[in-house]
Parts: C-alpha cells; structure tokens; sequence
C-alpha cells in the first residue's frame, strides 16, 4: 500500500486523482492557437508565460463527450515539453492511500492505459491516473 | 585569439579543480578505470586546445602523459607508483604553466625534460619543487553555466510580455504623457536587455573559424605539407553551447583532412594536383539547420584499407564487410578504435578517434555526413539543428492563423496578380509561372486543412530547399521577425509540416513551417542534383545571368543581372538635372540616373543598379526577359558604356559594362575619401567663410595652419604671403598676380597643379 499525495480534478462528471509529483503547476488556459494537422486531441499551442505548452483535450483522448471546453489546466512535463491537460474543475491536494485497481472494474483501452489503482476519497473509489499517459508520443501520433 | 586564451585558461583551471579529487583516488587505486579516463581525457583536451593555440610546451607536456596513459588503457604498461607520480608531476607542471600564461610570466622549462623522462619505463620519479607563481590574478572572463543563461533567457521572455501586456493596458487607459515616457524608457531598456540575453547565447561561428588558418598552418608545418584554407560563412550564428560542442570535433575533422588526407607534395605532383593542398571550411544555414562543411581535396578514404583495419579489428567478419555498400564502408570510420593511417602522430589522436566525433555531434541532435571520392578528395557535413539559435523569419497568414517560414529558404514573394505571374491547372497540379521559372504551387491553406475567406490576392511565397524551389501560397505575408525558435511537442512534429514553435512578442504561440516537409507532403518530387565535388564545381564556369531591354534609344541591351537590384516605373517628374547630371529620387535618396535617349512623358522604367554600397538608374523603355548569357563576348573598341557585344537568340545585343556604370557614376561621396589632402587657409575669415565651404564640397580636408605638413597646400589674399601659397586677389581684371577669389574653376586647377607638383594623391 503506497501513501501519496494526489490533486483531486473533476472531468466530464468522474472524479479523478493525480499524483501530485506529476503536476508541476495548475493554471488556467487563455487563448489557444490551434495547429492544423494534428491528432484532435492537441486543441493547440497556448502561452504559459515565456513558454510555450501543447493543450491537450482530455475529453477528446478519453473518449468523453465534448461540450464547451474547460480552460482550467495540469501542467506537467514528459521528456521535456509542456503539456497543459485540461480539466473541468480542482480540488485540493491530500494523501491517500493508493490501492491496485480491482479485478473487476472493467475501463476501456483509453482509460486502462492511465490508470493506476484506486484511492478511497471518504468512501467514494477515486481512479488514480497518470496524465502522462495521455500526451501522445512519436509513435503513436505518426 | 585572446578570448580564446583566456577560455582555455579558465576551463583548464576548472578541470584542474574538479580533477584534483580523481587525481588523489587514483593515487590510491591506480587500477581504477574510470579516474584513469578522467585523468586521460583531460591530457587529451589540453593536448588538443595546445595545438590551438600554440602553445608547444605544453604540447610536449600532455603529448607525453597521453601515450603513457593510452598505453595504460590499452593494457602495455602497469600503472605501478613511479608512473602515477610521474603523470601526476606532468598534470601539476600543467597547472602551474596554465597560472604563468595567464599571469604572462615565464617559467622555468629546464625540469621538464626530466618529467618526460620520468614517464618512461622503469624510471624512478623525479621529485620537483613546484615553481614559483604569485598568487592567481583576477580573471577578466566568467564561465556561466548554460543552465543559468536558459534561465535568464526565460526570465527576459516573461518580461518582454509582461512589458508587451503593460503597454496595451496603458494605450488602452489614456495615460499621462509622463506614465507614456516612462513606460517608452522601459521598454526601450528592456529590448536592449533582450538583445544582450540573446546575444550571450548566441555566438558567430567565427569563435570557431577564426583559429582555424593558423591551426591548419602549424598542423600542416608539423607534417610536411603545404595546405591553403578558405574559411567561409564565419557570420553564420550558432547556440554558444552548440560552438563549444563542435569544437573538438572540428579541430579532429581538419587534423585528420591534413595528416591522413592531404597528400604528401611529391604524392600530390604524382598525382596531378597542385602541390598545395586545399581544405575548405565553410558554415551556412539551410533552413532549420546549420551545415558546416570542410572538404579537403586529398586522397579520400581508402575504404579498402578500412574494412582491411575492421577486419584486423575483428569488429565484424570479412564476409559481411564486404557485402557492405561503399557508404556503409565508409561509415566504418565511425566505428571505435579505427582509423585508416596506422601510425599515430601528434597531430591526429589515437583512441579518441571519428567515433567520439560523431557521439559529440549526434549528442546535440546533429548529423554528420561523409562524401569520399578516392584520389579526389573527402567532404565532411557536420548538421546541426537551429534548436535555441534565433532564426530570421517572415510571418505569413492563411485566414487568421499565422505561421513564420525562416527568411533563408524565402527566394521571393510576389503578388498573385503580378504582372509577370500565371497560375495555371495542370491536370491535378497547380502550376505558379514567374517570369520564366515554372514552378510547382501549394497552397497553404489546402495543405494545412484549414479553410481561409479568399478576400484578396493571394501572395506566393517562392520557397527554395536545395534541391529545388516551389510556390508557396499564403493569404497574407505581415512582418519579419526573429525568433527564438524551440522544438515542438512530438505529436505536433509529427505531422511533418512544422520546424518548431516560438513566442514572438504578442504572446500568442506560433509554429514555424518546414519548407522541405510541405514539399513532401504535397507530394513534390525533386530530383536530387548529383553531388558535384568541390574540384568539379570550382572548374566549372557558372553561365553569367542578363536582364535584357530595350533601351530609350530603341536598341537591345543587357546588363548582368547580379547587379540588378530591381526594375520599376518611376514617374518623370522625380528624374531632375543637377550639376549637369541626371538624378532620381528613390525611397528618400537621390541616386545618379544614366538615361541614353528623351525620356518618355509620364513614367519611365528605371533599373536599379547596385553594387552593394552604391546605387545607379538607368532609364530603360522596357524590361524583356532574363537570359543566360553565352560565354563569348566580342569587346567592343575603347571601354565605356558598353563592354562589349554578345549573342542572344542570334542578335546582337550590347551588354552593359557595370564596372564602367560605378566608375563614372557612382556617388562623389566615395571618391571624396579617396584623396583628402590638406588645405591650410589661415585664419582669414574671408577665405573661411567663402571658399573653405567650396574645398570641402571638394573632398579636401580644410584646416588652419599647415602644422609641418609638407604636402598641405596654402591659400592666401596677402600678397606679400609665402612664396609657396595660392594667392587670391580681390579683383577680376587688373593688377597683382593671383586668382581672383571668385573663379572656382581656378581656384580648384591651382590646387589640383600644386597637388600634382608635391606628387600628391591624384
């Protein structure tokens, strides 16, 4: 059983909770200039300061239905560059406890890959999530 | 060379300070690999930058420590404690030498035979007292870690938009004059700031070109050979961090082009070559790349002897060596631990070898390219990214949107709706005639799936990247702007199309295009020319380019088109006569016009000739085409104008001479310079007053007193003045000798014969 800190984020209605040291900051998104061409979960190019960060729409790479989009962002770092991943709405940041995902929860493939275990947030089951997971890689983007 | 002295002073004395742990760890284990390769290195980095920068004793000094220490590596010697001693003596001697450079006093050399001596076999150390060296003087220069520049370089970009936000919301108030000055002075300040931040990054690669004709020198002295070098593009700016990386590997490159490439002279005669040998540095940007070059015209890699080596090796076996394809044979001289000359000298290294090269290279995400023709000679491409290096570029729009396309791949923009444009569909193809280039057209907006309103013309954005150029079509083409330019996010790379990301000012993200990665994706084909060896290439006469016309007189005439800089109408009424001279006024400036018949009534062309500094008209009726010009031109009979005569199209057509065009029109300006002898007029108020001005204007210097100048010329009205003045006299007829003092003419003819009597400059 490993105890963490995780940001508890809200996405599409589900709870989700991330590993607080993936996060390196949490911001809101101003205007995001789109890059044609792209897979269409990269919404754009927005400024974060002098740097610039890739927004990436979790929604989109989730499989969740799209409605207006949210403008409040995790940023975290995967070999080297930015990403903003956008969520609905954040909590706080508290330890718990991380459990490995039972047996039984069936997810689909794009949840599956970023799942990490469960953490119980006063009895509701919280998904644990990596983010990183989500930015797409050469690989996968090709 | 300096700098460079200064930076080897302070690296060394850093390695120095950092290596004196590993120096007390191998004392005490000297089985211990990884302290031995510390110490080996540094020898062989003060071997490398010694040779650099001439500095012969230690030279001598780490040359030794190194083959003592590469025979420790290879397993021939023991490192048992009379030779750490000894090398430690060595690195301790280096120490104290690099504190004497630096504090320019010389030291004592008379131990340090002793010390190479004691490095030999079986020898027993040498104890020293360390030499006397005052107390380490104040360095003028500070080495900076590149982490914290990134980070001042962040820092300015956030001020630079925090700055660019200030400013809008104080337009948007309607501030006091007061609060707008200071917010000017701010900002003003915090662009220079920028400009200094971005400038300690970045750095010509000059820092590294410059040493390179004394190091190719000496190197080639140290062999025997006679080696002349052209070093090219050294404006060319680069990532300080990328200089600093290219350095030893450059260094390498060009030992190795003169000890292994270059022939000896006898075998250079032998085989026909001119007994100098040729090496060729040159940098150049190619689109998101820096492309250095260096060609030598030796004898190639002998890639027989290097699969032979391999073999010997053992690093694979005969059969599959051989099945390899003559580049994968050559890219064997990558491979650790060969090299294609067997004995090991002083100039090119043993061990630290093309392999190291390449890892230096390939660590800053560069490439590095071999082209060898045997007998003919080898030419290295070393590539590196742009990444961090700040790129000129020109913004374009498709619909709102904006992307930068580097300046360097940009040969021209012109309007859809020029006059001398056609776009024609051809087949599925779309097809952009300019002038007489037919070129393929992508239109950006298709490309890039992005739907813009089609409000006005077009523009085309002519893209050239090397191996052929096309048309690119954007909506709008706004401002140029240099940019920082950063690698974007994998999955944005991986579409093909962008070379990376940037902030400019305003704050809003902008991708840069990849010319070379449209083309592709638009699924244009060129056929890549077939590479011409720098011999090939400087034999061949490149066919001279000509801007054909008819003139005002109605005859045909070219004028090379390297000194064209552009043709358009200019109206009549800006062409004025001055100083019996026709003139006309262009973007501000006045620039002589050269007009061989009436001008017409409203407009006439004008072509504008440069030569880089100067700039001449000449009226013509109308531009007809650009040709390529035949080699043979019939001169004509006594210069002028008109150089000679060649054939175009089976005409004759009269080619203008641009040599005579600057000669004889090129601004005064710059023959006032040339010739400025004094002129020592007195203190007469008069001769200040009136003619001063006039001599001046003249292109002479004009001062009080002659000071001893003995080929200042005097000018005088007292009549009882010096015998060798210039005597003006008040009156135009009548008595006393004298010019009068309002004939210029004469005036300016008596200097001139005085001028001509001293053997003065004209």
């Amino acid at each position: 059983m490993n105890q963490g800190l995780f940001l508890i984020a809200h996405l599409a209605g589900r709870t989700i909770a991330i590993g607080s040291d993936q996060v390196e900051s949490v911001v809101d998104i101003g205007t995001i200039t789109p890059v044609p061409r792209v897979p269409p979960l990269v919404l754009g190019l927005a400024a974060l300061r002098s740097r610039v960060v890739t927004v990436i729409d979790t929604r989109v790479a989730l499989d969740l239905p799209r409605d207006t989009p949210a403008t409040r962002a995790v940023i975290i770092q995967v070999d080297g560059h930015h990403y903003a991943m956008l969520v609905d709405a954040l909590d706080d940041v508290s330890a718990f406890a991380l459990h490995p995902l039972a047996n039984g929860v069936p997810l689909d493939a794009a949840w599956r890959t970023i799942a990490t275990g469960i953490v119980e947030r006063d009895g509701e089951p919280v998904i644990a999530v990596d983010l990183s997971s989500l930015v797409p890689t050469l690989a996968l983007a090709a | 060379m300096d700098e460079l002295l200064q930076e080897f002073i302070a690296e060394t004395r850093e390695t120095l300070e950092a290596l004196a742990g590993e120096i007390v760890a191998w004392e005490a284990d000297p089985a211990d690999r990884a302290r031995l390769d510390a110490i080996f290195r540094f020898v062989h980095t003060v071997k490398g930058s010694c040779g650099f920068l001439d500095l012969p004793r230690l030279a001598r000094l780490s040359h030794a420590a190194e083959d003592v220490l590469a025979a420790v590596r290879d397993g021939k010697r023991t490192p048992d404690r009379p030779l750490v001693n000894a090398v430690l003596a060595v690195v301790d001697r280096i120490g104290e030498l690099v504190e004497a450079i630096d504090q320019q006093v010389s030291l004592d050399s008379s131990g340090e035979d002793l010390l190479i001596a004691a490095l030999a076999e079986g020898r027993e150390v040498v104890v020293q007292a360390p030499a006397k060296v005052a107390p380490r003087s104040a360095s003028r220069s500070v080495r900076l870690s590149v982490d914290l520049l990134d980070r001042m370089m962040s820092g300015m970009s956030d001020m630079v938009l925090a700055r660019n936000e200030l400013a809008r919301r104080v337009r948007d108030e309607n501030p006091d004059p007061a609060l707008e000055a200071a917010l000017e002075r701010l900002s003003s300040t915090v662009a220079d700031m920028r400009d200094t931040v971005t400038r300690t990054r970045m750095q010509k690669i000059d820092a590294l070109f410059s040493a390179l004709p004394r190091m190719v020198r000496d190197t080639a002295a140290s062999v025997g050979k006679s080696v002349s070098v052209v070093v090219e593009g050294s404006e060319v700016e680069l990532d300080r961090e990328m200089i600093e990386v290219m350095r030893d590997p450059l260094v390498h490159i060009i030992r190795n082009a003169i000890d292994h490439g270059i022939e000896a002279p006898a075998a250079r005669r032998a085989a026909g070559k001119r007994e100098n040998g040729r090496l060729s540095v040159s940098a150049r940007q190619a689109g998101n790349q820096i492309i250095v070059e260096i060609i030598d015209d030796g004898a190639g890699i002998d890639t027989d002897r290097l699969v032979a080596r391999a073999i010997a090796a053992g690093i694979r076996d005969e059969r599959s060596l051989r099945a390899l394809s003559p580049r994968q044979q050559l890219d064997l001289i990558f491979e650790p631990g060969l090299s294609s000359k067997d004995e090991v000298t002083e100039v090119s290294g043993r061990g630290v070898g093309m392999d190291v090269v390449r890892a230096a290279i390939e660590q800053i995400g560069g490439r590095i390219e071999l082209d060898s023709v045997r007998g003919r000679g080898l030419r290295i491409a070393i590539n590196v990214p742009l990444t961090l290096s700040i790129i000129p570029t020109i913004v374009v729009g498709v619909g709102p949107q904006r992307f930068a396309i580097p300046r360097q791949a940009i040969e021209e923009i012109v309007s859809e709706e020029g006059a001398a444009i056609r776009i024609d569909h051809v087949g599925s193809a779309v097809l952009a005639t300019v002038r007489d280039r037919r070129l393929p057209l992508v239109a950006l907006d298709r490309t890039l799936g992005l739907t813009s309103p089609r409000e006005a013309a077009r523009m085309l954005v002519i893209v050239g990247i090397g191996v052929g150029s096309f048309v690119v079509a954007v909506d709008s083409v706004h401002d140029t702007e240099e940019l920082v330019i950063k690698p974007a996010a994998p999955a944005i790379m991986a579409c093909g199309l962008f070379a990376g990301q940037t902030l400019p000012d305003n704050g809003r993200p902008m991708l840069m295009l990849d010319c070379a990665g449209i083309a592709a994706d638009a699924g244009l084909n060129f056929v890549r020319e077939t590479v011409v060896t720098d011999d090939a290439a400087v034999d061949e006469v490149p066919r001279v380019q000509a801007l054909l016309f008819r003139d005002l007189d109605d005859a045909v005439r070219a004028v090379p088109l390297s000194v064209v800089d552009r043709v358009e109408a200019s109206a009549v009424d800006r062409v004025g006569v001055s100083g019996g001279t026709q003139r006309l006024v262009v973007d501000g400036a006045i620039i002589p016009l050269i007009a061989q018949g009436p001008m017409p009534e409203a407009s006439v062309n004008v072509v504008r000739l440069t030569d880089g500094a100067t700039m001449v008209g000449y009226a013509i009726a109308e531009p007809l085409d650009i040709v390529d010009l035949p080699e043979g031109i019939v001169p004509s009979q006594g210069g002028g104008l008109v150089q000679g005569v060649v054939l175009v199209d089976d005409r004759p057509v009269e080619l203008l001479d641009p040599f005579w065009l600057f000669a004889a029109e090129g601004r005064p300006a710059v023959q006032a310079v040339t010739h400025a002898p004094v002129i020592a007029i007195g203190t007469d108020p008069w001769i200040r007053n009136f003619v001063a001005p006039m001599l001046t204007q003249a292109g002479y210097t004009v001062v009080e007193a002659a000071d001893g100048r003995s080929d200042a010329i005097r000018l005088t009205q007292d009549s009882e003045g010096e015998g060798s003045a210039i005597r003006l006299r008040a009156t135009a007829q009548g008595a006393g000798e004298g010019i009068y003092r309002y004939d210029r003419g004469a005036i300016l003819n008596a200097i001139e014969d005085r001028m001509m009597a001293i053997g003065g400059v004209r």
